[in-house]
């Protein structure tokens, strides 16, 4: 198991955020030559339904404490110098972004994998929940079966 | 007592976020779950769910995870963030 000392940032909130910004604070470390990044968005479908706007609710306290503690797994698992998990609750409308994963390491690799690893996590692990509005009204988005078994396939 | 909370439609189909629940006779979150099913009709169909998840003390634990005066529990259903 690779050990490291890294720079974790966790944050939820309703502001949005601005990917140049979080790159660069990732970036700006030149030991690092991998900088891997994933935005999760709002879009206009889910299960068939046409979807107008998505609320997301939280549990804080416990949602920050999952996200540093995937964080931490990840970095134990790969040899990574930063990790920044930004979560917006709240009302979000289509095309906002809701969730920003951004990993960085000496190698692409292990930034790719990390990355892949923490969105799978967060998914299965962080308390969160979102409420759809669409045509027929609102609705709690339900937990896929194919989401638990993408974070089961870290463990092997 | 014992701090309890409800998330997303679990909290909606309850029409409560929060409740105090005295420790009295509780030792475990399903010994807890019983006891606020046995209030209400309603409480006992929503806390039946197969899926509902506990957390005590902002960690996702057991049906058989102790719970004790102070602690806080919080009911959800499975999560859907990302």
């Amino acid at each position: 198991m690779e050990q490291c000392n890294p720079q974790i940032n966790v944050r939820v909130h309703t502001e949005d955020f601005c990917v140049a910004d979080e790159y660069g604070l990732l970036a700006c470390n030149n030991q690092d030559g991998a900088v891997v990044n994933f935005v999760g968005k709002v879009r206009d479908f889910n299960d068939g339904s046409a979807v107008t706007d998505l609320t997301l609710e939280h549990y804080p306290g416990m949602t920050e404490s999952v996200l540093m503690q995937i964080s931490q797994q990840a970095c134990d698992r790969w040899p990574l110098s930063k990790v920044t998990i930004i979560h917006r609750v709240g009302t979000l409308v289509l095309g906002e972004q809701i969730v920003f994963i951004g990993v960085t390491s000496a190698h692409r690799k292990a930034a790719f994998a990390a990355c892949e690893f923490l969105i799978d996590f967060l998914k299965t692990k962080a308390p969160f929940w979102k409420l759809e509005a669409g045509d027929t009204g609102r609705k709690w988005v339900e937990a896929h079966d194919s989401d638990q078994q993408a974070a089961k396939m870290w463990q092997k | 007592m014992i701090q309890v909370l409800f998330f997303a439609q679990i909290r909606e189909l309850l029409g409560s976020a929060k409740v105090e629940h005295t420790a009295e006779n509780i030792d475990t979150a399903e010994a807890l779950r019983a006891a606020l099913a046995a209030t209400d009709d309603k409480w006992a169909k929503v806390l039946a769910s197969d899926k509902l998840l506990v957390a005590i003390n902002q960690t996702m634990s057991q049906w058989d995870s102790p719970v004790k005066d102070g602690d806080e529990v919080a009911f959800f259903p499975p999560v859907t963030g990302g």
